[in-house]
């Protein structure tokens, strides 16, 4: 199965302050682990909500806001799309991630019937 | 296939249970909320369950350079798994589980070496400590050594030239795949004791032509390599075309062979054909949605409504392929078929479909590795290309072969291009032949429905 996991943006839509080079090294350590265990398929990061559109439907209405938007703990941040067996082992991948702050979820992808 | 890991054969306290799972659960501790407690302890068993998939390989690759034998390396790392089972639920799964698994079963290999040595020793009536606690030492830099590497060696194994191709599919799914006896049964729609008995027989062939554990080198390495990549092929197309049953996919399965090939392509990435079987994997698999029609029947690659094709694996293998290209490995057999696929891949409509660039294709794979399937393909490419009749000559040449002799595409194929010609009675007859040729349900019914339309048009054209 396939499986969204999504990195939430915390308190203020904009980082706070750049990650430290050892940090980096350490996410680039856990992702290299993932990609040679055959897991991930995808991943990227996304700009802060501020610099974000969204287009609001309204029957034939089409409306264009621009960020930033109030309720930033439900924005993403970064995205991994991941190939797994089942939900519990992408849970028990994302433990491993060497993060000490932060929410992320883990969203199921709907593919073909059957799986 | 999400089921357990199975049980270790020497865990007999495991028998009376339901399997390894159940074991936690009676021996799970007085708490105050029996529920409570309950819910924590299938929490605890799924963990460990995931666990085990994302370990199993490592640690029984890690314990097979140790042990030498990948039948003991698979008990050793089980009766660790049985061990997580009984205490994580208890005492919560530990932070590093995958740690905790291998410094557990490692405890046990010690002990087992220990024991070996002893039983030597009474033999030989040699005893010397010293040699016993360098022994020691060597060992737990060799359980330490590189994980990469011991998973090649893992996996060189399990797909040993040795062994029979039914024996090397079944013992990578296990060690390699972390699926059980069960699982892989009902994969390959056999009998469980069939399975158990190839995995049984596979430990028992390797153990007496004493191969080595280890990642072969020249010569040999290029026909390890094959055998390695057919065994991942062959798991793959079983899921893609399932050669009997009522599924006409099984997607697990090519989930399953794609997974091993991504691995093994991060483990020897300047090898260009495992590259080329990944690209191949991933194009074909990026169609998985699209060949199946509503009420499960097959949905042939031209009449597949291309947007239903998944763009990111198409996007996977055309790096892929581009990788096995960049190495030098265009005309590997491999990238040879990764390079038809690509060209449906890369065609937005199936009328836009580059046919003379797949006969060209076709042509260098006959070159390396003639055979009457590949005829077979290469005429529906020539058909395509240059007409029914100059396709129907070649599959005419074909009819006598022995080789395709029940291959049921060879009437089909040969139907369809009947069939453009106008020759609807002969189309008829070789439709229902090819139908009588497989035991793929849905793809039969298909069969039979083109059957049946050939008669129709007879009737009305």
């Amino acid at each position: 199965m396939r499986v969204l996991i999504m990195a939430k943006e915390g308190e203020q839509s904009a980082p706070a302050t750049p990650p430290t080079p050892e940090a980096m090294a350490e996410y680039q350590k856990f992702n290299d682990e993932l990609v040679k265990a055959g897991v991930v398929l995808e991943a990227g990061r996304l700009y802060p909500s501020s610099q974000s559109k969204r287009v609001r439907f309204d029957g034939k209405k089409r409306t264009v806001i621009d960020g930033p938007f109030a309720e930033t703990k439900e924005l993403v941040a970064g995205y991994w799309l991941w190939q797994v067996r089942s939900i519990d082992e992408a849970l028990e991948w994302l433990k491993r991630a060497p993060y000490d702050g932060g929410t992320f979820e883990v969203r199921q992808v709907l593919e073909y019937e059957g799986m | 296939m999400t089921a357990g890991p199975s049980r270790s054969v020497r865990s007999s306290n495991t028998r009376a249970c339901e399997g390894p799972l159940a074991i936690g659960l009676r021996a799970g501790h007085a708490s105050d909320s029996p529920g409570r407690r309950e819910a924590a302890t299938a929490a605890a068993h799924r963990a460990t369950e995931a666990i085990w998939r994302i370990e199993s390989a490592r640690l029984i690759a890690g314990l097979a350079r140790v042990v030498g034998d990948i039948g003991t390396a698979e008990e050793l790392a089980q009766d660790a798994l049985v061990a997580a089972l009984e205490q994580w639920p208890a005492e919560g799964v530990p932070e590093r589980p995958g740690a905790w698994l291998m410094g557990t079963a490692k405890h046990r290999a010690f002990d087992l070496i220990r024991r070996r040595k002893t039983l030597e020793r009474k033999h030989e009536e040699i005893g010397r400590e010293l040699e016993r606690t360098q022994e020691g030492v060597e060992l737990d830099t060799a359980i330490e050594a590189d994980v990469g590497d011991d998973l090649l060696g893992l996996i060189f194994m399990a797909c040993h030239p040795v062994l029979a191709k039914d024996s090397r599919v079944a013992l990578t799914l296990r060690v390699l795949g972390g699926l059980t006896t069960d699982e892989i049964a009902r994969a390959f729609l056999v009998p469980v004791p069939t399975i158990a008995q190839r995995i049984v027989r596979a430990k028992r062939t390797l153990a007496e032509a004493h191969v080595k554990f280890e990642v072969p080198r020249g010569a040999e390495r290029v026909a390890s390599l094959a055998s390695v990549l057919e065994v991942i092929y062959l798991i793959f197309n079983e899921g893609y075309s399932a050669t009997a049953g009522t599924d006409w996919v099984r997607p697990a399965l090519c989930e399953e062979a794609l997974r091993l090939g991504r691995i093994l392509a991060e483990l020897i990435p300047a090898e260009p054909e495992v590259h080329g079987l990944v690209a191949l994997m991933e194009i074909q698999a990026s169609r998985l949605g699209a060949r199946v029609g509503p009420s499960g029947e097959p949905v042939l690659l031209l009449d597949q409504d291309r947007a239903r094709w998944d763009r990111l694996l198409i996007r996977r293998g055309l790096a892929a392929l581009d990788r096995a290209e960049g190495l030098g490995g265009a005309l590997g057999p491999y990238a040879l078929q990764a390079a038809i696929a690509s060209c449906h891949a890369r065609a937005t409509t199936a009328a836009e479909t580059d046919w003379p660039r797949i006969v060209a294709l076709y042509d260098a794979v006959a070159e390396l590795a003639p055979s009457p399937v590949v005829e077979l393909n290469r005429a529906v490419a020539v058909g395509m290309a240059f007409g029914p009749a100059a396709g129907l000559d070649l599959v005419d040449a074909l009819v006598n072969e022995p080789q395709l002799k029940s291959y049921h595409l060879l009437p089909a194929v040969r139907g369809d291009l009947l069939r453009k010609l106008g020759r609807m009675e002969e189309a008829v007859a070789e439709f229902l032949r090819a139908a009588s040729l497989t035991d793929n349900v849905p793809e039969r019914d298909l069969l039979q429905r083109r059957a049946v339309e050939c008669a129709a048009e007879r009737m009305t054209g």
